[in-house]
């Protein structure tokens, strides 16, 4: 295996006394798609915010290597703006909230190209049309005058798409870039990341919450609850055969088309101020014993992947 | 209109329903001249009482309209809306029976809900207003209702402030259960939430169907949940029915190919991602001649695009129905 791109290591966030993510391990490999799942509050977001130097008033810890830099954490704000937008980007999940209303998109696409690649004006403008048509906006040359407002949601995150993808980042972040589109249009989305960041080679970390999505568009997974990692692997091996019950218990909470019975157990996600010691989906593990209450399991390769429980499911 | 004895009329029947409206043309501010934006056309729909139909499409296919009409509260332009063998607009006026019989759970649970009112109040004034109940029998009746929904009986005393995403979804379905209803109508009532707690809402939703023996119509975007809680669906496409009948036969073999492109691009375990439907739903000011979906359709041919299709009887399948002129054959895919 190529040396991993970006290696995480016991990434910790605390916000106030609250432990937000426990030591998060992950590494990816050049050109690899990974998923981060889990349900709200998981973490899911904070690790991406976390690993582009966007978390404000809490306290980081650990270690993320990204290529050549050694640490991304604790970077300042001179190392940042190096790395940002130009070698790590982001498509976030409300593109009509994350363009800005007051400007044209072709001036928010050429303003990226001046200030991170240096770019002279015309050059900028020229090199934007390029990119619009890259993402499939017919009539770019006429779109670069529209306004954020002008554009469907479709259109806008096609627009978030090129903006990300500009500088030809090494790392791309997707955080939910589809859930606040239409089906046929989310089909159109997560295609395009895909075939944008193979076409340049570069790795992306989705941020999902639709596992079925995770098994079609991503090569590894990582199963995040209470800001622990569960269980990480292929998706092909983990999702297919989960061994986690958290995993599991996601899993079976998918309703497809055609699926008989659900069996969801009751409860939700407990309050940050109430997790066990241990695991911090013992609360609501079918299959949690002493141990789990008492003791964090450390995150050990078994069964083809890497797990963190006591007592994983057996082979079914 | 005259009944025939031998049969139950139908709660909702819409014959050949069209809305209008007339707004201005978008981006002329003062101008005073206004266009007809179609967000209905030529929509039949029939739901029989016990029924559950999902009702799915995009954003700009007409559901929040059709919606509108069936409950009364925007009449049709053109064509008929019926309840229970009445007008929906008479049915409404006539008083208080008809938001009785009828309830609705809305898309924004919370913001549906007062946010200085206790629960346990919210749920009283739908009591009081619908004179279900004197009293004294209101703490009884709460308490039940809580129970009903998956919900212990002192949430009553909480704001809904203080509620998870899940549980305000079980208040809003409480509520609307108030009345004792036969039909529940839910506008993506699901949407947005965890799996678990979607999975759990859903299980509850297939409970209280059974108990209560509701008539149920439900909006989603989600054919997984259209599958799971509904008999019948009904797919939309900018302001029509594209196509209708039993959900797990359109869904394994669909003959409108819209509803095979929606079905393709719903996310499947470990299936390859298939080729997305291209471009995106046109505006309704300016529809095309033809076949609405001609556009994006890949199998669009010349006929499609001068002849406008209407929704016809498939004579291979009971009870469905597509709006197409070459129907794919329907063989699962």
């Amino acid at each position: 295996m190529t040396a991993p791109l970006l290696q995480v290591q016991d990434l910790t966030l605390y916000r106030g006394s609250r432990k937000i993510l426990d030591s998060v391990s992950l590494d990816l490999a050049p050109g690899e798609t990974l998923a981060l799942v889990g349900e709200s509050g998981a973490g899911k977001s904070t690790i991406s915010a976390a690993l582009m130097g966007l978390v404000e008033g809490a306290r980081v810890e650990g270690h993320a290597r990204f290529d050549d830099v050694p640490d991304l954490i604790g970077l300042n704000e001179k190392g940042w703006s190096r790395l940002r937008g130009r070698r790590l980007s982001m498509v976030f999940q409300d593109a009509g909230a994350a363009l800005n209303p007051c400007y044209t998109v072709g001036s928010q696409l050429a303003t990226v190209l001046r200030r991170n690649m240096g770019l002279p004006r015309k050059q900028a403008h020229a090199r934007a049309v390029e990119l619009l048509e890259s993402v499939g906006i017919n009539d770019a040359r006429a779109r670069m005058q529209a306004y954020p407002h002008q554009l469907s949601g479709g259109m806008q995150q096609r627009v978030m798409v090129a903006i990300a993808l500009a500088c030809n980042p090494e790392l791309l972040f997707a955080d939910e870039p589809t859930s606040a589109l239409d089906v046929t249009i989310q089909a159109q989305i997560v295609r395009l990341i895909l075939d944008q960041t193979r076409a340049h080679g570069a790795s992306c970390i989705f941020v999902l919450h639709d596992l079925a999505l995770a098994s079609q568009a991503c090569d590894r997974i990582v199963v995040l609850y209470a800001g622990q990692v569960m269980e990480s692997g292929r998706c092909d091996v983990v999702l297919a055969d989960p061994r986690h019950p958290y995993t599991k218990l996601l899993k079976s909470c998918v309703v497809e088309i055609g699926t008989e019975n659900l069996d969801p157990p009751e409860g939700g996600v407990p309050s940050y101020d109430a997790l066990p010691q241990g695991c911090r989906f013992a609360s609501r593990c079918p299959r949690a014993q002493d141990q789990c209450w008492a003791s964090r399991p450390p995150l050990t390769e078994s069964a083809g992947r890497m797990m963190a429980c006591w007592n994983p499911e057996v082979a079914a | 209109m005259t009944i025939p004895n031998d049969r139950i009329p139908p709660v909702f029947e819409l014959r050949e329903v069209e809305k209008v409206y007339q707004i201005k043309r978008p981006g002329r501010l003062f101008s005073r001249h206004k266009v007809g934006l179609h967000a209905l056309d030529g929509v039949r729909l029939t739901i029989q009482p016990g029924a559950s139909v999902a009702l799915v499409g995009e954003s700009g296919s007409g559901k929040s309209t059709l919606l509108r009409v069936l409950l009364g509260l925007t009449p049709p332009t053109q064509g008929l809306a019926y309840y229970k063998g009445r007008p929906v607009i008479a049915a409404r006026a006539e008083g208080i029976d008809f938001a009785r019989d009828v309830a609705m759970v809305y898309q924004d649970a919370r913001g549906s809900l007062d946010p200085r009112m206790t629960v346990g109040a919210i749920l009283a004034e739908a009591l009081r207003h619908f004179r279900i109940c004197t009293r004294d029998q209101e703490p009884a009746r709460i308490a039940d209702l809580l129970t009903r929904v998956g919900l212990p009986a002192e949430a009553a005393a909480g704001y809904p402030s203080a509620l998870s995403g899940g549980q305000v979804r079980r208040v809003a379905i409480a509520r609307a259960l108030a009345s004792n209803p036969t039909v529940l109508v839910a506008d993506e009532a699901v949407s947005g939430l965890d799996v678990s707690t979607q999975a759990q809402l859903l299980n509850l939703l297939r409970k209280l169907r059974a108990e209560m023996g509701l008539t149920l119509v439900f909006i989603t975007h989600d054919l997984g949940v259209a599958s799971y809680l509904c008999d019948e669906i009904a797919i939309m496409y900018l302001g029509r029915i594209v196509e209708t009948g039993p959900t797990n036969a359109v869904l394994t073999a669909p003959a409108h190919p819209y509803a095979r492109a929606l079905r393709r691009a719903a996310p499947e375990f470990f299936a390859p991602i298939t080729d997305p439907l291209p471009g995106e739903i046109p505006s309704p000011l300016d529809l095309p001649k033809g076949c609405r979906f001609a556009g994006r359709c890949t199998l669009a041919r010349d006929d499609c695009r001068a002849t406008d299709p209407a929704l016809m009887r498939l004579p291979q399948a009971q009870g469905r129905a597509a709006a197409c002129l070459h129907p794919l054959t329907l063989m699962n895919d």
